[in-house]
């Protein structure tokens, strides 16, 4: 399924696909922002750190469970220091979808268009 | 023809692509006339972009239910040599490694379930963990963890989940060798520890169904199946663990492509010479993966006979067989009159080893090995056998399923799960799942006709029909 982000701003772009993310598994409106969890990746290559930064997302919804609907993103020089606000999955009100198994490398695509808003996306394997 | 892409027709079932640009071998596509005209561009580029791997032998191929996937078409089949520079690709076995599909026969027939049938999916419903966030009963430690990834369902049995006559019946007797839990790593460990044992979600499901038809007595016979017995299906995989693992090569694999000297046409084509360090750990790390899928349906083979024991105690649970379809085996085929040893990947495509294989079942082995054909959602299933062409055809490959005719999307937007499940209500299949979006998005209607896949299968001759089976029950993920 694929996943598209627009900003103003390249983090307001990731920020913004990494929200897409979360509407493939559930109402993104529905998920509190009770816990943070701070997440960080580098890569030179903005297309591959995009891939990473979904995977790391993906990998924190796994582990702990969670989901997260709000992003606040900082990249700089290939290195990307995220906050993540969500909550733990609830089934009964959540009423999950799918699971994300991982981004992929499929239609994926980060630029910067001629209006100077950033594009990011991807191809996610659920 | 409406391709771009310039198929010759061989035969009634098969299409060519000559080789052209970098590829080094032929494309070469099972299907009949409609099917290939159902087929994406995307099928015919993927499928190309194989062909151009160094070290592939042969053909790239395409199975009659082949769609646009990630680097490799969904159905797609390639085997590599790796004394002629062959290469193994993380994104030619994909993100679910394992996946796959397992039969099992009840001792019942539909008549000795028919009153308990609800009682049946509500007891499945509640005792097999399934859907996003669910967590299984097991919980391994470090130690627990590196068992289960050399031993796979042989692991499980020990541990008391299934019998040790469970194993006959499993690819690899289900404990894939050469397994490496050393290249697995802890965030694909912690993404397992609470996962075994659980069904998943997406197209994941586990079925009671009855066997509506048999198309070939002589092998229904072999393979213990009648007319209106009832079997059960589990479709699911590596689970957590594969995923990770599939994540973390394909970027091992894209960043070090250059170094390899290996020119990607597609990133998701990542791939490492075999006789390489990262080729070696891959293989090492997928078949631990292999592994966890089959320790994964073992476990929930035991969860299903403590349903039917407690359901319907008179039930008599034994493994027909297990496949996976994303995996990549290393393998004898005989190519042009000579033997030779190579690495055989299928990405959503079943291995259909023909009669007299020595690694078929002793029981099964006159007749070829079974190749069960999941359907979607509420939609009939299929029992082939492996026949004695698919070596020269597709290195012993069939199909895998019926593939997706819409996407998730579109099927969203077409059905309301309630409506869904109300529709297969009234042709007496019974449904559970936790989220009736992820009904919607797995409607029937959303995936190709999976008999004409079947058909253009047999007609081929990949595989032989044996029976057809339709969905009393589903547990969906």
């Amino acid at each position: 399924m694929g996943v598209r982000g627009v900003g103003d701003s390249l983090a307001e772009a990731f920020a913004q696909v990494a929200l897409a993310m979360t509407a493939i598994i559930t109402d993104p409106s529905m998920v509190r922002h009770t816990e943070r969890v701070d997440i960080h990746c580098a890569c030179p290559d903005r297309e591959l750190l995009l891939v990473d930064w979904l995977n790391a997302l993906v990998y924190e919804m796994a582990c702990r469970n969670m989901l997260f609907s709000r992003f606040q993103i900082q990249i700089e020089d290939g290195s990307l220091s995220a906050a993540a606000w969500g909550e733990p999955v609830e089934r009964k009100r959540h009423r999950p979808i799918v699971e994300v198994k991982g981004a992929t490398y499929t239609a994926l695509r980060v630029n910067q268009q001629k209006d100077g808003s950033w594009i990011a996306q991807c191809v996610v394997d659920v | 023809m409406p391709s771009e892409y310039p198929l010759k027709r061989q035969s009634e079932f098969s299409w060519r692509i000559d080789p052209f640009g970098k590829m080094r071998v032929p494309g070469i596509v099972y299907a009949d006339e409609q099917l290939i005209e159902a087929m994406d561009d995307k099928v015919f580029e993927q499928l190309c972009n194989v062909a151009t791997l160094p070290g592939i032998v042969q053909a790239a191929y395409a199975m009659p239910d082949a769609h646009w996937g990630y680097g490799f078409p969904i159905g797609g089949v390639a085997a590599f040599d790796a004394d002629q520079g062959g290469v193994v690709s993380a994104g030619g076995v994909g993100f679910d490694i394992s996946c796959g599909v397992r039969a099992l026969r009840t001792g019942l027939t539909v008549d000795e379930i028919e009153s308990r049938r609800t009682a049946l999916a509500d007891a499945l419903y509640r005792h097999v963990p399934v859907g996003v966030g669910s967590t299984g009963r097991i919980h391994l430690n470090e130690k627990g963890m590196n068992a289960m990834l050399l031993g796979g369902a042989r692991w499980a049995v020990e541990q008391g989940y299934g019998e040790p006559a469970d194993l006959e019946h499993i690819e690899e007797r289900g404990c894939m060798q050469g397994a490496d839990p050393g290249e697995i790593s802890a965030r694909a460990r912690k993404r397992q520890q609470d996962e075994m044992g659980t069904l998943g979600s997406g197209n994941h499901y586990l079925e009671v169904q009855r066997v509506a038809e048999i198309y070939d007595p002589e092998i229904a016979t072999a393979f213990g199946l009648r007319e209106n017995d009832a079997v059960v299906f589990i479709h699911c995989g590596s689970r957590g663990l594969g995923h990770q693992i599939g994540t973390e090569f394909l970027k091992y694999m894209v960043l070090a492509a250059s170094s390899h000297h290996i020119e990607l046409p597609d990133r998701e084509l990542a791939c490492a010479p075999i006789n390489s360090e990262l080729g070696q750990a891959y293989l090492g790390a997928m078949r631990a993966a292999i592994n966890c899928a089959f320790a994964n349906r073992q476990i929930i083979t035991h969860l299903t006979r403590q349903v039917f024991a407690e359901v319907l105690p008179q039930a008599d649970l034994t493994l027909l067989f297990d496949v996976s379809h994303n995996t990549c085996k290393l393998e004898t085929h005989t190519v042009e009159g000579r033997k030779r040893k190579l690495y055989v990947h299928r990405k959503g495509a079943t291995r259909a080893f023909g009669p007299g294989h020595p690694d078929i079942p002793e029981t099964l082995r006159a007749v070829g090995q079974p190749v069960l054909i999941g359907g979607s959602m509420g939609t009939e299933s299929h029992i082939l056998a492996g026949s004695s062409q698919g070596e020269e055809l597709s290195f012993n490959s069939a199909c895998h399923g019926a593939g997706r005719a819409m996407s998730r999307h579109q099927a969203t937007k077409r059905w309301r799960g309630r409506s869904v499940v109300d529709e297969l209500g009234a042709r007496g299949i019974v449904i559970r799942s936790p989220s009736m979006r992820g009904v919607a998005e797995e409607a029937p209607g959303a995936y190709k006709d999976v008999r004409a896949v079947v058909d253009a299968a047999q007609s081929a001759g990949l595989a032989r029909k044996v029976a057809r089976v339709e969905p009393l029950v589903c547990i969906k993920g």
